[in-house]
Parts: C-alpha cells; structure tokens; sequence
C-alpha cells in the first residue's frame, strides 16, 4: 500500500563535498520497504523545483520510525535537500517500485556505482538474513567517493575499485578479479550508471546467471500515472516506476 | 453545505472536480491514495484505435513553474481497453470518460464506435489537440475544416456526450469552439499542453526525443484561464477547464471565467491526493461566500 505522508528531517550526514545521507522521522507510522524500492520526495522551499526527486531508498527502521536516503548533489533539487536542517517537514511518496528479488542460499554478488550504492546495504542485510552469501563490490572515480561504514562489512564481504587506484583495485568494477577469473556467483544484483550495469549484464549472461538491474530513470509522478519514465524491454515500453526499478536484464532491449 | 452538483450539457457530475486525460492513468494508480469514486469524473488516458508503443525515452522535462512532456499517446487501443482496462474500473461510482485520438478521422470514428457499446462510459472526450505525435492529434485542432470533419464525423456514430477537448496552439481559440459547437459537441475541455522547447545547454541538444513538447503546470494557468474566458463569451456549451490547477483556489478561478467544471492535471503527479484536497476547497469557499450552488458561480467574474 503506498501513500503520501509527511516526515521530519532528523539529520543530513555529509559523506563528501557532495554526497550525503538524509535520514527522515515519520509523522505516521513508517512501511516496511523492501530492497530497491524508491520514495518520491518533496523538495520544501524551492520554487524553482516543481517536481518530486525519485529516490532510492537507502535505509528504513519501521521500529524507529525513520527512512534514509543516500543523495548525490546533481541540480537544484538535490542540492536544496542536502541544505534541509533538522525538524523540517517533507512530504515522502512510498513505497514505489518493485524490489531486487532475494535468493536464500548461495553467493550472490552485488555491484554499486556511484550513488547506486543507496540500495546495496539494505540488499546485503536482507540476502544475509535469507540465507545467502552476499559480496559487495563497490566503484567510484577515487576514494574520496567510497563511504563505507562499519555496518557494510558487517553483513558482506566487502571489495573497492577506484578508476585512480587510491583505495581498492584499480580500475573500473569489472576490472576486478571477482568478475573475471574468481568469479563464483549465483546472481549479480546491480545499480549505478547505465554503462557498468551493461557490462555486468553481458558478463551474467556469459557465466549464465542472473543479473537484476535497478534502473534510474527521469519521472513526474513515480506511481504509474504520467508514463513519462519508460525504457525499452523486450515486450515494449515500461514504466520503470511500476514494473521497475529492478528489472532482470535479459528483458531490457540492447542490453 | 453548498450543492456541488453540476450539469454539463446533460452529463450530471456530482461535483466539479475531474481528472485530466494522461495524468491519472485509468483511475487504479490512485486507489491506494484517493477514492476516485469521490470525484465528479476522470477521464482516462488517450486511447486510439491500434496499440502505441508512443514516444522515445526521454519524455519529461521540468521547466520553471511546470513541466514538458512528449508522451505520445502510449496505450494499448481500444479493443484492448473495452476488453481488459473497462471491466476493472467500471465499478467505480463516477463517470469516466476515454479521451479519443487518432491520426485519421476514420480512425476516431472506429475508436468512438467501439466505446458506443460500453453501458458504463457515458462520454468522450475528443482529443483534437495532442501535440505530441507526427500525424494528427494537433493537427484537426488547429484548423476550423478540420476541427469541423472530425467533429461531424465522431458526432454522427457517437450518441452519448461528446466532449471535445481543445488546442491553445491556435490563433484564435473562441474560433474553434464555435465550429465544434455547431457540429453538435455537447461541452468543451481545455486548454490541451502549449508547445515548447527545453534545451540542455551543456550537451546544446534538446531534451526530449521529439525535440517538442506540452508544456503543463502553474506556468500556463493564466493563459488557460484567458481561453476559458474567450470561449465562454463565444458559445452556449459548457465549459470544462483545465491549465495549472494545483490548489482549489485556482479551480475557482476557473470556474469565475466560465468554467462549468474543471480537470486536474499535473497536479496529480505531485500530490495523488490532491483532487480530494480541492474538493474540499470548493466546498469551503462555497460555505464561506454564502454561495448555495456551483452553478452560480459559473462565469461570474466581475468585470466592472
């Protein structure tokens, strides 16, 4: 059941220049979010904003009554968000979208580029508490874009590729050896620039496995109502908002 | 309590507060939201004869106050819609209406044919003012002959009511509806999207696949409103208006310049609960201007 409800801005954790986590209390009691699912939210006090900012969820307490996104300043939405102080309200629309499907045994393989790392530790925990083996490889231009807490190791064994070499392999992640001679893997869950997602993608489907992608996509409502947000599959065009964001790869067209 | 009711040209709303084609999909994206069978109409997606895939990705582009979109008519087609889409939101206790498009008047005809034979959709909404496909949409509602052809045509197979809804991207707008009103359209909608242009200066390419688009939201509201005003002075129809309603404050205005009732569009996509919100407004305003009815506040800015 979605809805539309308001939230309070506990705190804005600035991981870099430009990257940071919001973590929102809810007003209602807060859904239960499943892996890959996404929020549309408000940008409060921003005229020149009109729309919602589609977000991946990056972490949610029904508990503690708190939702979390992990945000990279790209325009004046997300800029104006990484500017909200404490108490502020914001209106959240979710749960949308569908969610990366959970295996319950084996070793899986999960891949986050750039911000695309927003969903993997909710990922990481679910698979873990399911049964199966998580590894994570996460890739960015240098370190300074590597925000790993102690929470990400804790759940999954972690790997780093950096394009400059200055923390982890490197390399892009398909440079890793994880994805070349070492790989032994039951599924490739994945999300971050289209680019990678396709490598990864060709390479599930040489080794055989498969590979869930978690697409983003530019959308007025997020719910299925403006059909603004489609991608081409095999069967059409689809909202990624509705019958995404995670798609099994094989469905996409020229992917 | 203020009597909402309203009358268009024979169509009985419960109250004036319907949806926009293309902004509220078919009605089941807002049950977890709303309960549509509260509003006074929706009008579901444009639907032509055949299946459209509709345009290329990217589709949207938001701009001040408002947003592009080249959409293009994505659906699956008519039958598709009586034999899958009609049975699932028949049960709602509202009326709906299929907004109808095509690229030749033929086609219209067919579509308008196959939704004669639904007990449970009493009305279109012939859309002459599409922007977003190649072949004509637009094109009949920016011309008085063409806008009369397809009129005469839909009207002479249609017998439930014929809304038609009308382009801004025309000269004169009063023009149009006169010519559809004396091919015998039972009430009017409008305005349709303006077309525009958003560029991406860095990569100096458009962004939209189609170059243009239709541009909605707040930024059109006083535009909308002028049309509604021109067309309401130039026919006896009524009226259903529609550009940038957010709020019922703006319902209202719309309903000053000439408006029998009004759609909500693009609001819908930043607020699901948002035609609930401005029902509730009207009702409110209604109370507080000691206004009895709706009806009496059709067109009754004051000029002077």
């Amino acid at each position: 059941m979605k809805k539309v409800t308001d939230f309070h801005v506990v705190e804005v954790q600035h991981l870099s220049h430009d990257t940071f986590i919001i973590v929102l209390q809810g007003t209602e009691p807060v859904i239960a979010v499943l892996p890959g699912q996404f929020a549309e939210v408000e940008v409060p006090g921003s005229p020149e904003v009109f729309l919602r900012r589609p977000l991946s969820v990056h972490g949610c307490d029904p508990v503690a009554g708190t939702i979390s996104f992990y945000v990279k300043v790209v325009g004046k939405g997300t800029a104006r968000m990484s500017e909200l102080l404490p108490g502020e309200k914001v209106s959240v629309i979710y749960p949308l979208g569908n969610h990366f499907t959970i295996l319950e045994e084996g070793r899986v393989l999960l891949v986050g580029g750039g911000t695309g790392v927003a969903p993997m530790l909710m990922l990481a925990n679910k698979l873990k508490k399911a049964g199966a083996e998580p590894v994570m490889i996460i890739g960015g231009r240098s370190a300074a874009d590597i925000h790993i807490s102690d929470a990400y190791h804790a759940v999954a064994e972690m790997h780093v590729t950096t394009e400059d070499g200055s923390l982890g392999v490197k390399g892009r992640v398909t440079d890793h050896p994880l994805l070349k001679e070492e790989f032994n893997f039951n599924r490739i869950y994945t999300c971050g620039p289209d680019p990678m997602m396709k490598a990864l993608s060709a390479i599930a489907r040489e080794k055989g496995v498969v590979c869930e992608a978690s697409l983003e996509n530019t959308m007025a409502c997020g719910f299925g109502a403006c059909l603004c947000c489609v991608v081409k599959t095999t069967d059409g065009h689809k909202c990624v908002c509705t019958e995404g964001p995670v798609f099994d790869t094989t469905y996409l067209e020229n992917w | 309590m203020a009597d909402l009711k309203i009358d268009i040209g024979g169509l009985l709303l419960k109250n004036p507060v319907m949806t926009a084609s293309g902004t509220f999909g078919y009605g089941p994206e807002f049950d977890d939201f709303i309960n549509v069978s509260d509003l006074g109409g929706i009008v579901v997606k444009g639907t032509t004869l055949e299946h459209r895939e509709g345009n290329k990705y990217p589709r949207m582009a938001e701009t001040p106050a408002g947003m592009l979109n080249s959409v293009g008519l994505q659906n699956k087609g008519v039958d598709y819609f009586a034999k899958h889409i009609y049975p699932a939101i028949s049960h709602y206790d509202t009326h709906i209406l299929v907004n109808v498009s095509g690229s030749r008047v033929e086609d219209y005809v067919k579509v308008c044919e196959v939704l004669n034979e639904l007990e449970g959709i009493p009305g279109i909404e012939l859309n002459i003012s599409c922007p977003n496909v190649k072949e004509g949409g637009m094109a009949f509602g920016t011309s008085c002959p063409s806008a009369r052809e397809v009129t005469k045509a839909v009207r002479a197979v249609y017998h439930k009511h014929l809304m038609v809804k009308l382009s801004p991207n025309v000269t004169s707008i009063a023009e149009i509806a006169k010519v559809v009103e004396d091919e015998g359209a039972d009430s009017l909608s409008l305005i349709n999207t303006l077309l525009g242009i958003a560029i991406n200066a860095e990569t100096r390419r458009p962004v939209l696949s189609t170059i243009t688009g239709g541009l909605s939201g707040p930024a059109i509201k006083p535009i909308a409103l002028r049309m509604v005003w021109q067309v309401a002075n130039a026919v006896k129809i009524p009226i259903v208006g529609m550009g940038g309603i957010m709020n019922a404050t703006d319902a209202i205005e719309f309903i000053l310049a000439g408006a029998s009732a009004i759609q909500v569009g693009t609001a819908n996509f930043l607020d699901p609960t948002v035609t609930i919100k401005i029902l509730r407004g009207i009702e409110e305003y209604l109370d507080r201007h000691n206004v009895a009815t709706v009806k009496e506040l059709v067109g009754a800015m004051e000029c002077c």
